[in-house]
């Protein structure tokens, strides 16, 4: 065998599984959006039609698609700080010395992730109930009126933010608590010396220091928020009202409830669209800062 | 030796599925023939059917189905329960990766498109020779629903239509002792129950997250609500006008209070406490009120057909059917699959299954005696049943409701007690002129295959 020719057969194997279980499927996904693939093309592809970029100008004046969209925002822009937010809070938690039973307080936060996501909706289900629920009955204790979470166009995102907030934020406590762990205790003692209180250092010396990992994560975060997905459709199934119709369950609901296959890849692809540029906003804006 | 066979059998099965298309649309015409060909060597032989069946219908149809096992040895049924929520995609999915059952129940709304997809045998030539099945014993307006395009796709196998829950007492106590048969009166009689009606309590409960409530009326008045044979929306006609003018009316004068289902607990429990003296619900409340209700109030509520524009209203021709795929799984399995649908259209295996589920029989011949002519509770939906009225046969016919849900939702949030005659008919004309664009949209490539057709 040549020399030239043995790092493609190492490669072979794993890019021939990416070509078909993913660039194949994303090229004809590409397709399928300029055609008007419905279920009269599953039953023969005769009645299959390409369509252009109606597809795609049929979305715009979709309301339903603003709507879906807007309520996307909404998770991702009031979720996802809330995640990292209650993520880093746990993580300086369990990082400052004071802190016992360290590894029983790691394990029982970041118990929710490795959860399956149904099962514990469902039990969230119950949580939210309105008249039964737990949360209800706790803000009963307060003097608080019930709530009907997930039946009131109002609350029902509210209710699935704090699900999915509950939900995740135990992996990104995870890989921040691994980042303050490699800042170096002596850069505390120097500080200490100068005089920092704890809320100097946290700004002069664990923010900076912390600041890339910070970047992977609230990434990470945002596009995976994007694709919310499995919380509507266990908890609410969109509604009420469409209040909690995201693009994904949007796209699911066109695809393989309406089987517009077609309409439902220009979904796809406009996700996409946004997903990519959102990342590369993201990461001009982390090039900025980091660069005085 | 019984693994050997067992896995030859099994074999076996799997490369009749594999059949090519042209196997597969061999009709049920020809399962006479088969038959005969085949003969007795072949009769015996040991054969799994499958069938798949939705959410409460699939555990208790255990039963009906060991007879049938009874009365055909070596032949065993393995009977799927699917979820009502995943029956859909699962039925598409099955249908695409070539594994569709040999018989399925099928929600009636979803005929004419498994119908468009090709995977349904037609039944007819089947239907002309049998001696159990006899469509003139079903209800028309039930079996309509199962004529897509000049075909038989199915068989009824219950029905499920909408009509009034109510308070006899608080409907008494207004001064009413029936409920009245028209619309007019029957608002009447909803004036006379809200006046007397205490803080937080409403004459009728027509929750805003359904739309079966106003497709119930709108049936009940004669213009279609699709044109030119379901290429286009029909819901600026007059007729369908009438209708949504009436529903909202309804909200206007605060009858009936702005919500939806979810936002109560359960609506057996509020019509027991009063929150509302009339629902529109299905047969599965008998139960439920029977089931719920303290036995003081259990005199306190009845069902009643609903009104019309000018005497008993229409009914929605809901439930489901038994239908046969085509799965090129050989004749015998054909028949056997035609003789399993036979076997549970018999009078006594409907009344069997009404025990078991609480569904009602399609064939007028199971109402004849037992606990459905008895109970009282059932007759109102006999009555109706017998003028339960087919909606359109459109694949999309589904997201066309949902669609007429939406808009009547958007409607109602528009009406306030304020809100003038005139100002009333411009939101219902704007109403079913959106409604129309949108549906003659979803209807678009409907209308390119009709025509397509025509032209071949």
């Amino acid at each position: 065998m040549s020399r030239s020719r043995a790092p493609y057969l190492l490669v072979g194997p794993a890019l021939t599984a990416l070509t078909v279980f993913f660039v194949l499927p994303v090229v004809a996904a590409f397709v399928l959006s300029f055609t008007d693939f419905d279920i009269y093309g599953v039953a023969d592809l005769g009645n299959v039609r390409f369509v252009g970029l109606s597809n795609y100008s049929r979305l715009l004046q979709e309301p339903l698609f603003g709507k879906a969209l807007a309520n996307t925002a909404l998770f991702v822009f009031v979720g996802a700080p809330l995640s990292l937010a209650a993520s880093l809070g746990a993580a300086l938690l369990l990082h400052a010395r004071v802190a016992r039973w360290q590894a029983v307080f790691r394990t029982a936060l970041f118990a929710p992730v490795v959860t399956t996501v149904v099962a514990v909706a469902v039990i969230w289900r119950y949580v939210l109930h309105t008249r039964y629920g737990f949360l209800n009955y706790a803000l009963g204790v307060l003097g608080i009126e019930p709530v009907d979470w997930l039946g009131d166009p109002r609350w029902a995102m509210p209710a699935i933010i704090l699900f999915a907030v509950w939900k995740n934020f135990g992996t990104n406590m995870v890989i921040l608590l691994a980042g303050l762990q490699a800042i170096p205790e002596d850069q505390y003692e120097a500080a200490r010396l100068d005089g920092a209180g704890a809320l100097a250092q946290f700004r002069h010396i664990t923010l900076p220091a912390l600041a890339p990992t910070l970047l992977m994560v609230t990434l990470m975060t945002m596009v995976g928020y994007f694709q919310l997905f499995a919380e509507p459709y266990v908890m609410t199934r969109g509604g009420p009202v469409q209040s909690t119709t995201s693009i994904l369950y949007f796209m699911f609901e066109e695809g393989f409830k309406w089987w517009n296959l077609g309409f439902a890849s220009a979904v796809a692809f406009v996700l996409f669209a946004i997903l990519a540029a959102g990342a590369a906003l993201q990461l001009a804006l982390a090039r900025r800062w980091s660069q005085p | 030796m019984k693994l050997a066979a067992d896995l030859g059998r099994r074999w076996r099965g799997a490369a009749a599925r594999r059949a090519s298309p042209a196997q597969r649309s061999l009709g049920l015409a020809a399962l006479a023939l088969g038959a005969l060909a085949l003969g007795a060597c072949e009769a015996d032989e040991p054969l799994t059917l499958r069938m798949w069946a939705m959410g409460r219908e699939g555990e208790e149809v255990a039963e009906l189905v060991a007879q049938f096992e009874r009365a055909h040895p070596g032949v065993r049924v393995r009977v799927q329960q699917l979820p009502w929520s995943a029956a859909h995609e699962k039925l598409l999915t099955a249908f695409v990766g070539e594994t569709l059952p040999d018989v399925a129940q099928l929600g009636n709304t979803w005929l004419s498109e498994l119908e468009a997809l090709g995977a349904l045998e037609p039944l007819d030539a089947a239907l002309e020779r049998s001696q159990v099945v006899d469509a003139r014993d079903y209800f028309p307006g039930i079996w309509a629903t199962n004529v897509v395009g000049g075909a038989t796709v199915g068989i009824p196998w219950y029905v499920d239509t909408r009509l009034l829950f109510y308070r006899r007492d608080l409907l008494a106590a207004a001064g009413y002792a029936e409920v009245p048969t028209t619309w007019e009166t029957w608002r009447e009689s909803l004036v006379a129950v809200a006046r007397r009606a205490g803080p937080a309590q409403f004459a009728v409960f027509l929750p805003v997250n359904e739309f079966e409530q106003l497709l119930t009326l709108a049936l009940s008045e004669p213009e279609p609500l699709l044109r030119d044979g379901g290429r286009w929306g029909n819901f600026r006609s007059a007729s369908f006008g009438r209708a949504l003018t009436y529903y909202l009316d309804l909200f206007r004068r605060q009858l009936a209070p702005v919500a939806s289902e979810t936002q109560l607990a359960n609506v057996w429990d509020e019509l027991g406490r009063g929150t509302f003296a009339f629902m529109i619900h299905g047969p599965w409340s008998i139960g439920e009120l029977r089931r719920r209700l303290p036995a003081a109030q259990q005199g306190a509520w009845a069902t009643a057909p609903m009104p019309g524009p000018r005497g008993p209203g229409a009914g929605i021709a809901g439930g489901s059917s038994l239908v046969l795929f085509r799965t090129g799984g050989g004749a015998r399995r054909a028949r056997l699959g035609w003789q399993l649908i036979e076997h549970l259209s018999t009078p006594a295996a409907q009344r069997r299954f009404f025990q078991l589920t609480g569904n009602l029989p399609p064939r007028r011949a199971s109402w004849n005696d037992g606990a459905l002519a008895a109970d009282p509770a059932v007759a109102a939906f006999r009555s109706q049943l017998e003028r339960a009225r087919q909606a359109p046969a459109v694949p999309q016919w589904e997201r066309i409701m949902q669609e007429l849900r939406l808009s009547s939702e958007r409607a109602v949030h528009q009406v306030r007690p304020s809100t003038t005659d005139a100002e009333l008919a411009q939101i219902v004309a704007d109403t079913c002129a959106e409604l129309d664009e949108r549906v003659d949209e979803l209807l678009r490539k409907r209308r390119w295959m009709l025509a397509r057709q025509e032209a071949r």
